[in-house]
Formats: C-alpha cells, sequence, structure tokens
C-alpha cells in the first residue's frame, strides 16, 4: 500500500504546471479518440446499432433520465446503502486495526489471518447476503461493508505497527502519557497509510454495492442497468451505463481529497 | 583555568551508578547476553563525560539505564541522590543518533510537541522554544518542515529541543554518527562553545577517538561484552575548545592512549572473526 500512495505522489505532486497541461491534454485526447472510434463504428453499423447505440443517442438518453429526474430514485438508493455501509466497514476496520495492532503479538498473528481471507473473493458470500438478509438494500449493504472493511483494516494495522520507533521512545523520554502518545504521535504518523486503505476501502465498498445490485436487487442504480439490458433498452442501458461510470468518477475524486490533505511527508 | 569555567572539578556528584549489570535474551533465542557488569561511576554536575567501547559493549545500554528508559538487571543509577526508575523528563533530555523530528510538523512545532509532553506552562513554550533555535542558529527556519532540512540542521534542531527541554542532564547517543566529517567538527565546537556557557551535565556515546578528546572532561572506556569500565581518562582542557586543540601533543597524546586502549578491546570484541580468517 505504502509503494502504491508513494507511486500516486509521485505521479501527482512533482508535476510542473506545463506537464500537468500536457498530462490533462493526453487525457482528453484519449476521451475524444474513444468517442470518435464509438461513433465511426456506430454510423457505419460495424457494430449493430441494437447492441452499441450511437453517442448522441447515448448523450440524448443520458440526459433525459438526469433531466426528467428519472434516476434518482434509484440514486437515492445507492447513496442510501453507502452511507450505512461506508461508516460500518470504516469504524469496523479502525476499531479491529488498532486493537490488532495495540500489541506486537496481535500484528502478527491477526495481520495474516486478514489479509489471507481478503485474498479470497469476497463476492461469493453476496448470495449469503441475500439469503439472510433479502433482494432489499441490507444486503447491499452488508456486503458493501464487508468489502470495505478488509484495506481499512489492514492500512490501520500497518499503520500504527510501522511507527518509528524512535518517535515512540523520544515521546517517552519526554513524558508523553498515552493519550498524548497516542494522538499526538501515532495517529498522525499512521495517519496517510490509514488514509489510504479508507479511500481505497470505501471506494470498494461503493462498488460492491453496485456489483450487488446489478446481481440480485429490485432497485438501485446498479440494477437499473441490468433492467434495461434484460428488457432490451439499450439505449437507456447506456445511458445508466455513463451515469453509473460519472458517479463513482465523482465518489473517486470526492475519496481522493482525504489523501490530498497529507501533502508533505 | 578549568576551575573557573565550573568543568573539571568535581564540586558536586549528580548522577550515580551503582554496581549496575544488564542481563538480556540473546536474540537467536539461546541463552542470555551479559550487556554490563558491575558498572560504578560517579559524575558531577556539568561534567562532560564520554563513553566509548567497541560496538555491543553496552555503553548505550548504560546511558538508556541513567535516563530510565531501561531497569538494569541489578544495581541502580541515581540522579541528585534519587534512584531512577523511569523517564525524568524534567531532568534529562536525549538526543540520538536520528533527529526523531515529526516529518509532519515545523522544528517549532517539534519542539513545541516536547515541552508539551514535559508539561512546560503553555504560555512560555514558544518563547522557550524560538529561544532554544536562536541559540543553536536555527531561528530562521522555525517554520520549516524536517524533510527541507540537512541532516546536520535537523540534528541542530534535535539539540535545540533538547535544550527546550532545560534539563541537568542532557544524555547524547552517537548524536554525530550519521553526519559528514566536516559537519561534525562544527557542532563539536559548537557543542564545545555551549558546554562554556550552559552548565550541562552531558554523557556522549561515541565511537570517534577525536570526538571523545576534544568534547570530554573525563572519557570512560569500556571492554568488549560483558561491558566493564577498562579506563578513564581526563583532558584536562578548558571549554570551548578551538580547532587549534585538535592539533595539539596534548590532544594527540591523549588521543593515542586512548586508541591503545581501545585497541585491545575491539581485537577481542572481533576475535572470533579474525580466527575464522586465519
Amino acid at each position: 500500500m505504502s509503494a502504491a500512495s508513494a507511486a500516486g505522489q509521485a505521479l501527482t505532486a512533482r508535476l510542473t504546471p506545463a506537464q500537468r497541461r500536457a498530462s490533462a491534454l493526453v487525457k482528453l485526447s484519449a476521451l475524444a479518440l474513444l468517442l470518435i472510434v464509438w461513433h465511426f463504428v456506430t454510423v457505419t453499423e460495424i457494430v449493430s446499432p441494437f447492441f452499441l447505440p450511437k453517442p448522441a443517442d447515448v448523450l440524448r438518453n443520458f440526459i433525459r433520465i438526469v433531466g426528467s429526474g428519472q434516476a434518482w430514485p434509484d440514486l437515492k438508493v445507492t447513496l442510501f446503502e453507502f452511507a450505512i455501509a461506508g461508516p460500518i466497514a470504516l469504524v469496523a476496520g479502525g476499531l479491529v486495526g488498532f486493537l490488532v495492532s495495540l500489541t506486537r503479538y496481535g500484528a502478527r498473528v491477526f495481520e495474516p489471518i486478514i489479509s489471507s481471507v481478503y485474498a479470497i473473493p469476497i463476492i461469493i458470500f453476496y448470495p449469503i447476503s441475500v439469503m439472510a438478509l433479502g433482494i432489499g438494500p441490507e444486503s447491499k449493504i452488508a456486503h458493501g461493508a464487508l468489502f470495505g472493511f478488509f484495506p481499512i483494516c489492514l492500512n490501520t494495522i500497518q499503520g500504527f505497527s510501522r511507527v518509528d520507533p524512535l518517535l515512540i521512545r523520544l515521546a517517552h523520554s519526554t513524558g508523553a502519557s498515552q493519550r498524548q502518545l497516542f494522538w499526538r504521535i501515532m495517529l498522525p504518523a499512521a495517519a496517510p497509510t490509514i488514509l489510504s486503505g479508507v479511500r481505497l476501502g470505501l471506494m470498494l465498498c461503493f462498488l460492491a454495492i453496485i456489483g450487488g445490485e446489478t446481481i440480485a436487487s429490485i432497485e438501485g442504480i446498479g440494477h437499473r442497468v441490468v433492467w434495461y439490458a434484460e428488457g432490451m433498452q439499450t439505449g437507456n442501458m447506456f445511458a445508466y451505463i455513463v451515469f453509473v461510470v460519472l458517479v463513482a468518477v465523482i465518489m473517486n475524486a470526492a475519496l481522493s481529497l482525504l489523501e490530498f490533505r497529507k501533502g508533505r511527508s | 583555568m578549568t576551575n573557573e569555567t565550573g568543568r573539571g572539578a568535581m564540586a558536586e556528584t549528580l548522577i550515580k551508578v551503582e554496581d549496575v549489570s544488564h542481563v538480556f535474551p540473546a536474540p537467536d533465542g539461546g541463552g542470555e547476553v551479559i550487556a554490563l557488569e558491575g558498572i560504578d561511576i560517579e559524575i558531577g554536575r556539568g561534567e562532560m563525560v564520554s563513553l566509548i567501547g567497541p560496538s555491543g559493549c553496552g555503553k548505550s545500554t548504560l546511558l538508556n539505564v541513567i535516563g530510565g528508559m531501561i531497569a538494569p538487571s541489578q544495581g541502580a543509577a541515581l540522579i541528585g541522590g534519587a534512584r531512577v526508575r523511569g523517564p525524568r523528563p524534567k531532568e534529562v533530555a536525549y538526543i540520538f543518533q536520528e533527529s526523531a523530528l515529526l516529518p509532519w510538523a515545523t522544528i517549532l512545532d517539534n519542539i513545541k510537541v516536547s515541552l508539551e509532553f514535559q508539561k512546560a506552562p503553555r504560555a512560555t513554550r514558544d518563547q522557550v522554544a524560538r529561544e532554544a533555535l536562536k541559540a543553536v542558529g536555527l531561528d530562521a527556519f522555525a517554520t520549516s518542515y524536517p524533510h527541507q532540512l540537512s541532516g546536520g540542521m535537523k540534528q541542530r534542531a534535535a539539540l535545540a529541543r533538547a535544550l527546550s527541554l532545560r534539563t541537568d542532564v542532557l544524555l547524547m547517543d552517537e548524536p554525530f554518527a550519521a553526519l559528514d566529517e566536516q559537519t561534525r567538527m562544527i557542532f563539536s565546537e559548537d557543542l564545545s562553545r555551549l558546554l562554556a556557557n550552559e552548565r550541562k551535565t552531558i554523557l556522549l556515546v561515541t565511537h570517534s577517538l577525536a570526538e571523545a578528546v576534544f568534547l570530554s572532561d573525563r572519557i570512560f572506556v569500556f571492554t568488549s561484552r560483558p561491558g566493564r569500565i577498562k579506563a578513564v581518562l581526563e583532558v584536562d582542557e578548558p571549554h570551548p575548545r578551538s580547532p587549534a586543540f585538535m592539533t595539539s601533543p596534548k590532544f594527540n597524546d591523549l588521543r593515542n592512549r586512548l586508541y591503545e586502549l581501545l585497541r585491545d578491546e575491539v581485537l577481542a570484541a572481533i576475535g572470533k572473526d579474525r580466527q575464522g580468517l586465519a
């Protein structure tokens, strides 16, 4: 995780304004190229318009579902599920991670256990959630919280157990209380690692909720994509896909703010 | 001369180490390692003392026993007649090999955090911290972050932090080890000047013979493990000491004597490796 965040810093922090403009230009060009190719394959009907409608048609549908407010009830359901599942993942992951990191023994015994559970595809537990909690929001909340728990918990363990021991010795020698040691040394030292876990965990939580909605659900933006697909309405389906992508991008950008604040290190 | 500067003369004992031995479990799990054996020393108020010896001779352990960071297996350390049972933030300040500055806080805030831990009065913390930075010539860097400073400046900041705590005792655990030679020399001169102005009792753990002779009033030479005190050398030269002292016959003579005392111990410490080579 720390290697990934170091690479992330190298990607964002060291760019000059000119480099940043150039990188924005490349991103926009890639997007434009995608749209041009999409437009080309649809107007020439290389790909049947039934499977892939023209970008202009998708845009028209998109504006309609957003403009008419048709998408809001589904978005509200998905955001509600996230608003419950995210904090559950955050509190449970942070708390378990902190408790495990309290002793060297705990970190050594439990960290590998939690890591190995994280390595199995958690999606296979989704049917259990649906069986136990039904196809309403409850099963998505449980599933999203489970997905979000692991990166938050693992990064919390890592963040706390890798605090420079010299900082702790210095705090002890200058008379720091346990409370001061935690708030003034341990937490700020571990914060960057914990925050990147929180960002990853909350994003996974959100994606898992949408994924759950596409598998077994009666509402939510993920469900709506599948619903239109099953109704063979590809125009609407693609409009919803664009909508979901947009929501995910906005969510990711919002969560990225969590890491921006660490700045100097 | 030495008495006028208040150094060299043992007016009053501040630190006493009584029959300290320390044993810890061997890192490979089998048996025990005797780090220190039967250490008895007295250090006067305002004295500058170096602890020198081969690697693993327990000199850092002794420093930590005096600092209250390690409870010795046997014996005790006393500061001002009171037995050391834990950290003494009002009396003892540390300087480590690494600066141990909080990377997320400015230099000024770093010092203020330590003052907060030490329970120094809130109203004076800012002023005390700024004065300490001025004393080490870092007042222009109060709002800089540690990563913006060179290695030498970081150690200066660590020195400022230790001074700001206004303790009688300063424990320095190889504070120059990570610095380049020029920076060390300047730092040593600064420290010698500081010793002349402030009445601090300093224990310095070092590997450098020149540093020990240049800075110390007395040098304790340790044997290889288990660490015992092999000899004590006195350096009768008033602070502040100038670079000229480093080229004087007195300096060279002391340095050579120190090397002779250490040579056997270092050979003993690495003896097994040498036998392997022969």
